[in-house]
């Protein structure tokens, strides 16, 4: 049964059974990332672009070591290089990097709703590797990959996302997905961090760290983005450790159980203690290798669909 | 020249009026209504009309034309052009040009511009100097070379201290403040905050913006016994506020655009740039709040915020696309629509909101339907269906979120400045 949309624009309105497709799929993908030979023919011919406007390191390198593993062609195009600051539209951008016959595009940008747009302009598969505080989906779903691996499940789990959902691409991605599969999503941090009026979305506000540690089977910890955010959306860095920081105390104390996600990059000693950071609890790096894993099946399931499959 | 309009109904709420007629019109002026005889009508140009409504010519306070500075996106001439073809007789055109209303030479190249046209453009003034929120724009010189108002609009009157200023200064020529109600230090969004802003994951921007400017600019109105028109309202708290206010006897109206009566921000979930303007489509609790403040007279005028923008301005990232959208070929259509047809309002308060109210603001002579009067007029029928084309409009700039909408009513015909507007056409009478 193939995917019944030929994008991935985000986890929202996506079923379940596309998303336990996605991650079936990836199973068979993690296991070849174990050969000592880790590539295999599957996309071979097919034409890969990462059109990334943002910097970002892990997610492009994650996605063009996916390419790469399934013999796809890659190119990548990034914002330094970009036509951006020639005055080039990005609808123009997009046209001329069609117009030399792609079929799927990887798409990050600091705007939401990029992705959409993107669909209207081009004819190409189109993967969304983050658009502003919306979505991030291939995160979204490596985290549910991560999670399944190490709990067998994720139905009736209470996964709980700490930190700045408000300006945050994973916490929306977390939310629609894991909703989908059946878990319960809250969200933990300062009010100011939390987006307004997300209760209706069906997630639970926590203000306490330590009860959200004492009620959840999972965290998902956020990066809190030093440069932009200390003293405008919190006091200081040390009141959010000290108020919102993970830590072993507090693990040991609330919750020996619990496992932690950190979509990375970690900032030691502010959202999560290095201790925790590499520590029992933690996934990190787990989350790190089935990301290859989940974008490959995500690459894989997208480049292989039939037209005439879709609905 | 001889024109007979046969069979209308005369519309005019400020005459009572609202009677079958005939309207007989010698080189642009009334000389005759009611029945006509053989006489009357010979050697005349006979337009049946058959029951459409007559009413005083629509005037839209809200529109920007763009030129000085944009014309790529809409001129003086092609917006009113767009204008007559939406039923419009006269418009009142925003500041935010370049360089920006702000001398008595900038009014006098754009009325210089609109001078043969059939519609009548009244420049509103900036309130500072190149809307930069500084300093007072030279607000005597302004008024005497005619402009209608003041406003930064676009931008909001950067501080309580200009704003009282304003108040006071255009106070001594009987002129109204139109002010953009925006906090800036909370501004900078690109939709209204909410579930919604939360879902797209898009940038917010609090309706609490608007009300927290709504409210200084009543209390310094009240302060100051200045007046201040509130543009573009768009939340159920600043519908109260001037409620309110307007109970306490407060110099203070207000206009509403029609997509904030029309649209949700439940729209914005396919991210369509044409349905990014400022203030941002609100919630559906707001729009029943603006659609009761029409009908209890809370509001006094309908607007368009008519907004050209350039389709490779508009096409574009969500967060980067410019706010606004055109609205002057849309606007009686979607009133006729969604407020006469849906019984919000009767077709008196219609012409009240789009034609006499906007001009009492603006201190411009309501038209009548008399002998010796010029005739100044719009022809409208109320149960035309139509849909939507934006390849079709006068307007320079195609972004409407309303392309291909099915409407009931439409203008049929203007009549101005001794001119007439009548199947895509502009003559002479």
């Amino acid at each position: 049964m193939p995917l019944t949309s030929r994008h991935l624009l985000g986890l929202q309105g996506v079923p379940a059974e596309d998303i336990q497709l996605i991650l079936d799929t990836a199973v068979t993908f993690r296991e070849v990332l174990e050969r000592p030979i880790k590539k295999v023919p599957t996309l071979q011919g097919k034409t890969v672009v990462n059109l990334f406007f943002e910097n970002s390191t892990r997610t492009r390198i994650s996605f063009e070591l996916a390419q790469k593993r399934l013999s796809a062609d890659t190119i990548n195009f990034s914002v330094s290089t970009s036509s951006a600051k020639k005055g080039e539209t990005f609808k123009d951008t997009v046209k001329n990097i069609e117009a030399m016959k792609v079929d799927m595009i990887v798409v990050r940008h600091e705007s939401a709703g990029v992705p959409q747009f993107l669909t209207r302009i081009s004819g190409a598969n189109i993967i969304n590797a983050g658009d502003g505080t919306h979505e991030h989906p291939t995160q979204g779903l490596l985290d549910m990959y991560s999670i399944k691996e190490k709990l067998g499940r994720l139905e009736g789990l209470k996964v709980c996302i700490v930190g700045d959902s408000a300006h945050s691409r994973v916490a929306l991605s977390n939310i629609f997905g894991l909703k989908t599969m059946g878990a319960e999503v809250s969200v933990c941090g300062p009010a100011t961090m939390i987006p307004r009026d997300i209760d209706k979305l069906g997630v639970k506000v926590y203000h306490n760290i330590n009860e959200a540690i004492k009620n959840s089977d999972v965290l998902n910890v956020l990066r809190i983005q030093l440069e932009r955010q200390a003293g405008a959306l919190f006091p200081s860095l040390r009141e959010y450790h000290n108020y919102f920081g993970i830590t072993s105390e507090r693990l040991e104390k609330f919750n020996k159980d619990i496992i932690i996600l950190h979509p990375g990059p970690v900032n030691r000693g502010v959202e999560i203690s290095s201790e925790v950071a590499d520590g029992p609890y933690q996934i990190i790096l787990e989350q790190v290798t089935n990301g290859v894993a989940v974008r490959m099946a995500v690459l894989y399931l997208l480049g292989t669909l039939n037209a005439k499959d879709m609905i | 020249m001889k024109i007979v309009l046969k069979d209308i109904i005369l519309i005019n709420p400020e005459q009572n009026l609202n009677e079958r007629s005939n309207l007989l019109i010698t080189d642009g002026i009334i000389s005759k209504t009611g029945s006509l005889t053989g006489s009357d009508t010979e050697g005349a140009r006979v337009f049946e009309f058959n029951d459409k409504y007559c009413v005083p010519g629509l005037l839209d306070m809200h529109v920007h034309l763009r030129e000085p500075g944009r014309e790529d996106e809409e001129t003086v001439i092609t917006g009113s052009n767009s204008a007559a073809a939406g039923g419009f007789t006269a418009v009142a055109c925003m500041p935010n040009t370049n360089p920006a209303i702000d001398s008595a030479e900038v009014v006098g190249f754009i009325k210089e511009k609109a001078k043969n046209h059939l519609v009548d453009v009244y420049p509103v003034a900036a309130v500072s100097h190149g809307r930069k929120g500084e300093s007072l724009a030279p607000m005597a010189e302004l008024a005497e070379a005619g402009v209608v108002g003041f406003s930064d609009d676009g931008n909001v009157i950067k501080s309580a201290k200009l704003m009282k200023l304003a108040l006071e200064y255009a106070g001594m020529y009987n002129l109204p403040v139109i002010e953009h109600c925006e906090d800036e230090s909370l501004a900078g969004g690109a939709m209204n905050e909410g579930v919604m802003s939360t879902f797209l994951g898009l940038p917010p921007l609090p309706s609490v913006a608007e009300d927290l400017i709504v409210m200084r600019d009543i209390l310094l109105a009240e302060y100051t016994g200045g007046r201040v028109h509130i543009a573009h309202i768009s939340t159920k708290n600043a519908v109260d506020m001037v409620r309110q206010a307007k109970k306490k006897g407060i110099n203070v109206t207000a206009e509403v655009t029609p997509h904030h009566f029309t649209l949700t921000e439940e729209s914005l979930k396919t991210y369509d740039t044409n349905y990014k303007m400022n203030p941002p489509l609100r919630t559906k609790e707001d729009v029943a709040a603006v659609l009761e403040g029409l009908k209890d007279g809370t509001l006094d005028c309908i607007a368009s915020d008519h907004a050209p923008h350039s389709i490779e301005e508009k096409e574009m990232e969500f967060n980067y696309a410019p706010n606004g959208i055109i609205g002057l070929e849309t606007q009686l259509g979607l009133a006729l629509s969604e407020l006469l047809h849906k019984k919000v309002l009767t077709i008196e308060q219609i012409i009240e909101k789009m034609s006499i109210n906007p001009r009492r603001i603006l201190n411009i002579p309501v038209p009548k339907f008399a002998v010796g009067e010029k005739a100044d007029l719009t022809i409208i029928d109320i149960n035309q269906v139509w849909t939507v084309d934006i390849k079709s409009f006068k307007c320079r700039s195609k972004n409407s979120p309303f392309d291909k909408r099915l409407l009931t009513g439409k203008s049929v015909a203007v009549i101005n400045k001794c001119q007439m507007y009548y199947e895509d056409r502009f003559f002479r009478l």
